[in-house]
């Protein structure tokens, strides 16, 4: 068996552990900011040494002693430290989960979406502000000020460091879903690079099964882990060999993972026997059902539409209509599909797959002209390297 | 932890209140008094505001202390009443004010100390 180089240990190991050692050091030290600069500082550390001295048989272990020895520096500076010190111990007792409280503090309905996800990033998934930077496409001086505002106004208003109380976790945890979910779509249909996104997709699959892990109960947090699983499982067929993507239609079903499929649709059958529909069990049955055709021609159609229209019913969105009329196409015909799409024109002018579904439907429909214009209209709207090379492609040979 | 809670009024709001029978009206201010009883507790001081067309504003940042008629920014939504409170946390604050029975708008904000 050979080692991981230093660099993917310590990586795996901030992963697994930045979260947990930034939420015991939390409560060592009572501030969120130096707990966590004590965490970045073990791991600058780790760089230096263990390429040297070799990978610690307990990774995780070597950087909590590391932090701690630099938290009693900070405390030392503070009177009544040998009482705190008594009570921190490693590993952190497990309930209720340190990470879970530093989740829903990350993810506090009073910080904006965007300082929620870098928090929840930063704090909980060990990413640097670099990471987080390049897998957004913002700047990382940007997500540097999101995070420090966000961490001033948790010190300031007092934004607690503990779960919701019971009558607000399930809204509280549907906040936390929808950075889990922001996450996935960024990593999935990202602008970023390719690296960048994937880890993000680790990220997102990561705390999706953690809270699934804490909250078994909520059918939702269930429904988002089988919606994230379900789409990595096909993730083998999503790019040809020169990079490119490879549309759903023309995908090798056998290089997708049907054993992970199988697990995910058992996963989402037990969280829909709480007869407690929501947005993301919707979402991960539509992609079930795409998942465990065995070719295209073998799709259910009439169950996807029926899905999309419970969804619409749920979560009213001009992106779910388009969805669903693209499925609409192989029940009611390219007519009504396109019919559908014009009522959508104002709310997506901006939004390239309007176009690229237009410019679809509009092919199959004998109208080559307006397809090619919609096609380039699709183009100049999206950054994503690879749909980039999709609509090239269809404008070069249509 | 001490907050204040910023109460905003909106003209619909108003309208609303206005267009109410004196007898609904009564039962509406009841159970302002009723959540005011309910977090007598945790409340520290505070008050209604009179209208916003009895506000005087003195600008200060020109070479002379200017005095004009109105509040400083005329909008369609107005601070009329506040309340101090000390309580634990902002989730604390936070479930106060999901039950507040009065104006559609609160804001809280820490106080520095």
């Amino acid at each position: 068996m050979t080692r991981e180089a230093p660099q993917d240990e310590l990586a795996r190991t901030v992963r697994e552990h930045a979260g947990r050692l930034a939420a015991a050091l939390v409560r060592l030290i009572g501030d969120f900011s130096a707990a966590e600069d004590l965490v970045q500082d073990a791991v600058v550390a780790a760089l230096e040494r263990w390429p040297v001295d070799g990978i610690p048989d307990r990774p995780d272990a070597w950087l909590f002693t590391v932090a701690r020895r630099r938290g009693l520096d900070v405390l030392r500076r503070e009177a009544r430290y040998r009482e705190k010190l008594d009570r921190l111990q490693w590993p952190v007792p497990a309930e209720p989960d340190e990470r879970l409280r530093l989740i829903f503090t990350c993810c506090h309905p009073a910080l904006p979406r965007s300082a929620q996800v870098a928090l929840t990033l930063r704090l909980v998934c060990g990413l640097t502000t670099a990471q987080i930077g390049r897998a957004f496409l913002v700047p990382e001086a940007t997500v540097a000020q999101r995070i420090t505002r966000a961490k001033r106004k948790i010190a300031a208003t007092a934004i607690p460091y503990r779960l919701p109380a019971e009558a607000d976790l399930r809204s509280r945890t549907a906040e936390v879903l929808t950075v889990v979910y922001l996450m996935l779509n960024e990593g999935y249909l990202s602008t970023g690079g390719e690296v960048a996104s994937q880890r993000l997709v680790d990220d997102a699959e990561w705390l999706a099964a953690l809270l699934h892990e804490l909250l078994p109960d909520e059918p939702e947090v269930a429904g988002l882990l089988a919606l994230i699983r379900l789409h990595r499982a096909r993730s083998g067929g999503r790019f040809g060999a020169d990079g490119g993507l490879v549309r759903l239609a023309d995908q090798d079903r056998s290089r997708w993972d049907h054993a992970a499929i199988a697990d995910a649709v058992a996963l989402l059958t037990r969280a829909a026997r709480r007869h407690r529909p929501g947005p993301y069990q919707l979402q991960a049955a539509i992609v079930a059902c795409h998942a465990e055709a065995a070719r295209w021609e073998d799709t259910d159609w009439e169950q996807i539409v029926l899905l999309y229209d419970l969804l619409l019913h749920l979560a009213p969105s001009p992106v779910t209509r388009l969805h669903r009329a693209v499925a609409l196409r192989y029940t009611a015909g390219a007519r009504a599909a396109l019919d559908e799409l014009d009522e959508l024109a104002e709310p997506l002018a901006g939004y390239h797959l309007l176009h690229a579904t237009r410019a679809d439907l509009l092919r199959d429909l004998g109208r080559p002209d307006e397809a090619r214009t919609a096609d380039a209209r699709a183009l100049r709207l999206t950054q994503n390297p690879a749909e980039q090379a999709v609509l090239h492609d269809r404008l070069r040979w249509t | 932890m001490k907050y204040v809670l910023l109460f905003v009024d909106t003209e619909q709001f108003h309208a609303d209140l206005q267009a109410l029978t004196p007898d609904d009206r009564a039962r509406a201010f009841a159970k302002v008094d009723e959540w005011m009883a309910e977090h007598r507790r945790v409340i520290r001081g505070g008050n209604k505001l009179q209208d916003p067309d009895t506000a005087t504003t003195v600008r200060l940042d020109g070479p002379e202390p200017i005095v004009t008629d109105g509040p400083f920014v005329e909008g369609k939504e107005v601070v009329s009443g506040y309340l101090e409170i000390e309580v634990a946390d902002l989730d604390e604050a936070l479930a106060m004010v999901r039950t507040w029975p009065g104006c559609p708008v609160v804001e809280i904000r820490p106080l520095e100390s």
